[in-house]
């Protein structure tokens, strides 16, 4: 008997690719648990721990959504880019010109700090988009006119993305000389249901915001374009083949400009949900690396906008993991160990293990 | 056992079964020593996934292969060469960037860390020398044209000691000089003794080369090997499709009518920025099909595209009367010109598109398939699978990738899309290239079929009969000139036809 390897000839089950992603992910804690037990640790309790702190308590599982919005934001991002295979690896730049724009709209300032609620929040937003929007603009620009390699361009002007705003919490609108903006006023503030604690008392606490709702709105609307609207047909039949889209009519360099800058304004958006969400102002810990754990994201949902909430979700709780359970390389640890399983299940997407007897007889096992 | 001493190969009573499929169906076949035996049959008929079986790609699931009088049992192609068995495969397998020595040596144990390129290459030049195999052994892959790298692979298969060699389709890339080539070669190998498996579903060549026969159709043998003495083309075709085949399409009187295409002193250069047009003029009229004949690499790839608006230009292209020249591709695609690419996978269509999506890549924003920016996917199914059923394109449904197609069905998927515009001009580049018979048939009835519409057809083809029986007015290119105009093709001299060809010009 031995293990023999070959070529699907036949499609797999619709279902199969989120199987493969579920066994993966489970694995990896399995993986993980041995490795705890043979350090002397005790799986159990940690996953236990671990469990009760991400989803075991409506605080627990509300500070996991927190951390999964801007993950979904950046998710997108990349998704609607890897689509067309435009590898933006610039989501995290983008993500802080997002949150610099729509700082900009309070700190400069273009509203007073008692301007409604109703008008800062939807300027901010527009201000986010188009802050990340003209982030994405330049790589696409450069790509279309002069076919410079996308993936240089975005991952480069991450840096500056990052020093450009560091100069202006330095110097422009540091806060008394720290390294930071001064609080936005409440105006600028998403809603959280801990400001309405007072009217429903289970809600004391809970800092989830209203980023979520429009994260999902967000997942909703890019679904539609990626699988609905004729924008969506154009950017996969480039992703899958660009000469055929050429001869189809189809114009390619308008496109690879416009959907890095729908990438970069969905990772502005994730910026701007941060500041206005949760920190209230802009400094320089906004992210923890979204923009690129957004990467991942995307590859592990399969371009699936869906999917991109699940995964963010998943991954928004091995943020907070790894600040609850020292050391905090655990939590890394099993982030790698996912996407080493994913990654390696995609064999089982193109090819067929088999079970062979010695003699020709075989045994079909998928 | 003595008859057995004169078999190269013999393979019996295999079966080989895919998911859904029966490839192979309980086939024999016997190659005998120095022999060229030819194994016939349409695309998807099985030749391929029984050769595999014999290369060790495949396993057969029952069945006993004997090489050399031996029963044997390969589980990889290492297996297979080792027995003396080569597959020189449709698709080239070499790495561009290194050298014919290189690729030749890639994958071999022998070979050590150090190795004596000068030896290796003396050894390779004097194995080319023997077969008149025409290759420098320095030279690197990217710098050889489709024949030359094919000559390569066939060495790298001499080189490992291959006595039995299996040639995948071997023609359908090649120029005619290039085929006479590999026929020259092919009888040279024979003389010294080896084999060889001849793969194809060109009736002409299997006739002119091969000694014996044995014709596989839907898995099933129709023919086991038999002398090729007492065949004739029909009774091949009969023997693969089943049926009796009619090699010459009817072609109805056809008045034709206004100018559609009038192309006027065009100049391009390919992709290479060398010139491949040189004020080329010509002009196709509603209801006529214009044939181009010529040698593959002479612009006809280049006026295909300067029509379509993938390729810039100097020049005036007028289709109706409007100027085309340098106009986006989306322009022509709106003033009704279709184009059937030359390369129907990398151009045509869209391998990980379902066919219902390669239907549309044309039109999804057109009325019905386009609603406001949506598009109507419900519509699109509904139209492919009318398509499917009309143009006959034979795949599990309209959900089935486009990469999942055997070449004919795809090119029925492509000119399905294209005639459902009703175009006023079609650009048809080697329509048929790489098909069996019976698509061949089937698409050429289309083309006339728009002919009678009153399309403006220009038909671009290295295939001579086709060209023979298919155009009414005939223009040969050579280096991106035209040569001469034939205009009563059906008393065409194919001899002229074939000077101008090489450029020399005939009043």
């Amino acid at each position: 008997m031995r293990l023999e390897i070959e070529k699907r000839v036949d499609d797999l089950p619709w279902w199969a690719p989120a199987a493969l992603s579920v066994g993966a992910v489970v694995l990896a804690f399995v993986v993980g648990g041995i490795i705890f037990k043979l350090i002397g640790g005790e799986p159990i309790r940690v996953f236990g721990f671990f469990i009760r702190n991400t989803f075991g308590s409506w605080p627990a599982f509300s500070d996991t959504l927190v951390k999964a919005t801007p993950l979904i934001f950046t998710g997108l991002a990349c998704t609607v880019a890897f689509k067309m295979k435009m590898w933006n690896i610039g989501a995290e730049g983008q993500l802080f010109m997002g949150a610099w724009f729509a700082s900009f709209v309070v700190l400069f300032p273009l509203v007073s700090p008692e301007t409604s609620r109703w008008i800062v929040i939807p300027l901010m937003m527009i201000f986010g988009m188009v802050g990340g929007g003209i982030y994405g603009f330049i790589p696409g620009w450069l790509k279309a006119r002069y076919n410079v390699n996308e993936i240089i361009t975005t991952l480069m002007l991450n840096y500056v993305a990052f020093e450009w705003v560091n100069y202006w919490i330095f110097d422009q609108w540091s806060d008394a000389g720290f390294q930071m903006s001064p609080t936005f006023a409440k105006n600028a503030w998403l809603p959280r249901l801990t400001d309405y604690a007072r009217q429903f008392r289970a809600f004391s606490g809970i800092t989830l915001h209203l980023g979520v709702i429009i994260a999902l709105i967000a997942v909703v609307i890019v679904w539609w374009l990626l699988s609905k609207s004729q924008w969506g047909f154009e950017v996969k039949l480039i992703g899958d083949n660009p000469d055929a889209a050429r001869y189809s009519g189809v114009h390619i360099k308008r496109n690879i400009i416009l959907v890095l800058m729908v990438s970069g304004a969905l990772a502005g958006l994730a910026g701007m949900i941060e500041v206005t969400g949760v920190v209230h102002r802009l400094q320089q810990q906004i992210s923890p690396g979204y923009g690129f754990t957004g990467i991942i994201v995307a590859w592990l949902a399969k371009l699936n906008p869906v999917a991109v909430i699940l995964v963010s979700i998943l991954f928004g709780a091995l943020i907070i993991a790894s600040r609850e359970i020292q050391p905090a390389g655990i939590s890394q640890m099993l982030q790698g160990l996912i996407l080493f399983f994913i990654i390696s299940s995609e064999v089982f997407t193109r090819y067929k293990v088999k079970l062979v007897r010695n003699s020709a007889a075989v045994v079909g096992a998928d | 056992m003595e008859e057995k001493e004169a078999l190269a190969v013999e393979m019996r009573n295999i079966t080989i079964k895919f998911p859904g499929v029966l490839a192979n169906d309980n086939v024999n076949l016997t190659l005998k020593k120095g022999e060229i035996h030819a194994l016939l049959g349409e695309n998807g008929a099985g030749k391929s996934t029984l050769m595999n079986c014999l290369a060790g790609i495949n396993r057969p699931n029952a069945g006993e292969i004997w090489v050399d009088g031996q029963l044997q049992s390969f589980s990889s192609p290492k297996d297979a060469i080792k027995s003396g068995i080569g597959m020189v495969h449709q698709h080239f397998m070499l790495v561009p960037t290194q050298t014919v020595t290189e690729n030749i040596l890639l994958g071999l144990d022998n070979v050590g860390f150090f190795m004596n390129m000068r030896k290796y290459e003396q050894e390779i030049r004097e194995l080319a020398d023997q077969y008149s195999l025409h290759v420098d052994p320095e030279a690197y892959i990217w710098q050889l044209s489709v024949g030359e790298q094919q000559r390569v692979e066939i060495l790298k298969m001499l080189y490992r000691g291959a006595n039995i060699l299996i040639m995948d389709e071997p023609t359908a890339v090649l120029a005619p000089q290039e085929i006479e080539g590999l026929m020259d070669t092919l009888r040279a190998m024979t003389e010294r003794g080896k084999s060889i498996i001849f793969i194809s579903h060109k009736l002409n060549e299997v006739k002119s080369i091969a000694d014996r026969v044995t014709v596989l159709r839907k898995g099933k043998l129709t023919a086991e090997g038999l002398p090729m003495d007492d065949m004739d083309r029909k009774k091949l075709a009969e023997l693969m499709v089943g049926r009796t085949v009619l090699f010459t399409v009817f072609k109805e009187e056809n008045e034709p009518g206004d100018v559609v295409l009038d192309v006027q002193g065009v100049s391009a250069l390919n992709k290479r920025g060398v010139p491949a047009l040189r004020e080329l003029s010509l002009q196709v009229r509603a209801g006529e099909i214009l044939g181009i004949a010529g040698v593959s690499g002479n612009g006809q790839s280049e006026l295909a595209e300067v029509i379509t608006g993938l390729r810039e230009c100097t020049g005036s292209i007028t289709v109706n009367g409007e100027q085309m020249a340098n106009a986006h591709p989306l322009k022509a695609i709106e003033r009704g010109v279709a184009h059937i690419p030359e390369d129907r996978n990398k151009v045509g269509s869209s391998p990980n598109l379902s066919i219902t999506e390669n239907t549309i890549i044309k039109d999804y924003k057109e009325d019905p398939i386009g609603e406001g920016w949506q598009i109507n996917f419900l519509k699109a199914a509904e139209r492919a699978s009318g398509l499917k059923d009309k143009y006959d394109i034979l795949a599990p449904n309209v959900e089935t990738m486009a990469r999942k197609l055997s070449g004919g069905n795809l090119q029925k998927v492509i000119l399905a899309r294209e005639i459902t515009t009703q175009p006023k001009l079609m650009i048809a580049v080697q329509p048929t290239r790489g098909l069996d018979i019976g698509a061949i048939e089937s698409i050429q009835n289309l083309l006339l079929e728009q002919r009678k519409n009153g399309t403006a057809i220009l038909l671009i083809s290295e295939e001579l009969d086709e060209l023979v029986s298919l155009s009414d007015r005939l223009s040969v290119i050579h280096e991106g000139k035209i040569m001469g105009t034939i205009e009563d093709v059906e008393n065409a001299n194919i001899e002229e036809i074939g000077l101008m060809m090489t450029g020399e010009k005939v009043s």
